[in-house]
């Protein structure tokens, strides 16, 4: 059954007859087909699929790291699809936090620096950076671990340090890309709280990958995209 | 200055890699400093070789020696304001090993011929009024200990006294100091009167070569022709050409100094652009999935080639700075040579050219590197 939200209004995420098609070198892989979705603002929507379903594709390209081959991605009344690269990075740092599945944290600084990294962006002082990041440090819990270099971090420790990172601008939407796909359940749980925290606490829209029923279940909803497809339901 | 520190780190995560690309910068530019220095020493007079003096020698060779009354047929040359005559003395002070430039010269003639020359006005005195009195420049003076007053003599190779000795005392009356970057202090001047008086027979009345002051530079061709045209077809005739060209085909004789320094060190520094770039490439390629996390971040494509950019700039500048500062303060420590060299430093526009390079070796080193940081599509990085 292809999801078609209706929502008129309140939606933050816009996506229409989204195709998306990779080159492999003569041969055209068709990701995604004609795909519809709306994310009403301050959701907790889960993404579930197999791999190579396009999960990861949809949530570029509504965090403008990717294109679609044909459709439109509207976030918040903007059409990322037909900004220019250099509106679209400025977009991104200003509305969009990533969380990625293997962290991706800058091994070279230390848990404090790859928070204020987003920073960097903007005209705040080296203070107000700082100020920024500690208190993004500390919705994670690692106020503590703040000058420790990603070696030394656990790995949820390591993917909090990711969540802060995300954070620290007050973005308009969290994208998590499978962020518990690379802890153990106990780190996954905290990493999942967090998230839930962030959505009800915090308002923060997150459109969340995953392969786990266990973390899918901690979202307000979850879609599954099989074929380049959106279902309510999965098909076993 | 907010990326620097982001910028530093990445230099910091291979610290072996990148202090050995520094080593590597760093010796190139320490060459680099160091040969501008002997190059200079080589070519040294050229640069400070006036436009309006002409040099004049025997058409068949240096060596050959010229008669002493052209000095006055020369002057009546038009566009001549003056002409001043030198010889050759070649003798050495002691050892034969202290070899260095001694000049007969008419002094009064000489100091107004060259002013870079700088002489206190009572050693300019001493040395008009001393039959043998003589003048050497700091360098030389500094090199043999000597002070005004001093009695030096010196061992003639070429000219013996017409009483058979070889040796012949002056008195030191002044010391000339450079008014000019690039001016030899090693020389040692003496009254032509006094040679002229005392050496054989056999070589009285004739001179080595004549400086000659023009009244237009731009007439140097022309005032030349009209030198060797007042000479033709006599027993000993002229070649004269500006004092520039005269020195540079002086150094040439040891060998085409410019181009075997530009040769060597163009081949250093493509070897290091190698290495730097190498370097530059190895860095990008490691750090795909960084690169393009700090894009998704919201870091522009410009914005990231500027970061890889900079890492190559400051990769670079410290170790080609350091390069440099190294080549200035080891010249500055002084002529390797002990004195064979007349001048030694490193002058100020290779300076600045060794500045550029360090801009360019950068910018040629990380620009493939930074166009394909650049170029980086976020999706694709992100799914290596």
């Amino acid at each position: 059954m292809s999801e078609t939200e209706t929502a008129a209004s309140g939606s933050l995420v816009r996506v229409q007859n989204v195709d998306k098609i990779f080159k492999r070198g003569s041969e055209e892989v068709h990701v995604l087909g004609g795909l519809n979705l709306e994310i009403p603002e301050g959701e907790f929507l889960a993404l579930m699929g197999p791999s190579g379903s396009g999960k990861s594709t949809l949530l570029n390209l509504i965090g403008g790291l990717d294109r679609p081959s044909q459709g439109s991605v509207e976030v918040g009344g903007e059409r990322v699809d037909q900004l220019s690269n250099r509106k679209l990075a400025a977009w991104r740092a200003r509305h969009i936090g990533l969380v990625f599945q293997f962290y991706n944290l800058m091994p070279v600084l230390s848990a404090q620096k790859n928070v204020e990294l987003p920073l960097l962006l903007t005209h705040l002082s080296r203070s107000e950076r700082k100020k920024r990041a500690a208190i993004a440090l500390e919705i994670v819990g690692l106020s503590d671990r703040n000058g420790h270099f990603p070696r030394t971090l656990s790995g949820g420790e390591q993917q909090r340090v990711g969540i802060a990172r995300a954070i620290v601008t007050d973005p308009t939407l969290l994208l998590c890309d499978e962020p518990t796909g690379d802890l153990d359940r106990k780190s996954g749980d905290e990493v999942l709280d967090l998230l839930q925290a962030l959505n009800r606490e915090q308002g923060k829209t997150i459109i969340m990958v995953t392969h786990d029923i266990h973390a899918a279940a901690r979202a307000g909803r979850t879609l599954y995209l099989d074929k380049g497809q959106l279902s309510s339901e999965a098909n076993v | 200055m907010k990326y620097l520190a982001l910028i530093l780190s990445n230099l910091k995560r291979h610290k072996l890699r990148t202090v050995l690309t520094m080593l590597s910068i760093l010796v190139a530019f320490l060459l680099f400093g160091y040969l501008a220095a002997i190059r200079t020493a080589f070519t040294a007079g050229i640069d400070v070789a006036d436009l309006d003096r002409l040099i004049v020698r025997h058409k068949v060779s240096l060596i050959q020696l010229l008669p002493a009354s052209y000095e006055a047929r020369m002057e009546q040359v038009e566009g001549v304001d003056e002409a001043v005559g030198q010889t050759w003395f070649g003798g050495y002070y002691q050892e034969q090993r202290n070899q260095f430039a001694q000049m007969p010269v008419k002094p009064g003639e000489f100091m107004d011929m060259y002013p870079e020359y700088v002489l206190a006005d009572d050693e300019k005195e001493a040395w008009l009024n001393t039959r043998t009195g003589a003048i050497a420049g700091s360098q030389i003076a500094e090199r043999f200990g000597w002070k005004v007053g001093d009695k030096v003599p010196i061992t003639a190779t070429i000219w013996t006294m017409n009483d058979g000795s070889q040796t012949w005392d002056f008195d030191l009356v002044g010391i000339y100091e450079s008014g000019e970057k690039g001016t030899d202090t090693t020389q040692f001047f003496f009254h032509y009167d006094y040679f002229d008086e005392s050496r054989p027979d056999w070589g009285k009345g004739l001179v080595g070569w004549y400086t000659v002051r023009i009244d237009d530079p731009e007439r140097s061709a022309e005032i030349s022709a009209a030198i060797d045209a007042e000479f033709a077809n006599s027993q000993a005739e002229t070649k004269a050409e500006p004092e520039g060209a005269f020195l540079q085909g002086f150094a040439n004789q040891i060998g085409d100094i410019g181009f075997i320094m530009t040769s060597i060190v163009a081949m250093v520094f493509f070897t290091i652009l190698l290495v730097a770039g190498n370097t530059m490439a190895y860095a990008v390629r490691e750090r795909t999935n960084e690169l393009a996390v700090l894009k998704a971040l919201g870091f522009t494509d410009t914005g990231v080639m500027g970061l890889v950019l900079g890492e190559s700039f400051l990769l670079t500048a410290i170790g080609g700075g350091i390069g440099l500062a190294l080549s200035w303060l080891m010249v500055s420590a002084g002529d390797p040579t002990n004195g064979f060299l007349v001048v030694f430093f490193i002058p100020g526009r290779d300076m600045i050219m060794g500045v550029v390079l360090i801009g360019v070796t950068a910018l040629v080193a990380g620009i493939l590197p930074a166009l394909q940081a650049q170029r980086l599509h976020i999706a694709d990085a992100l799914r290596r």
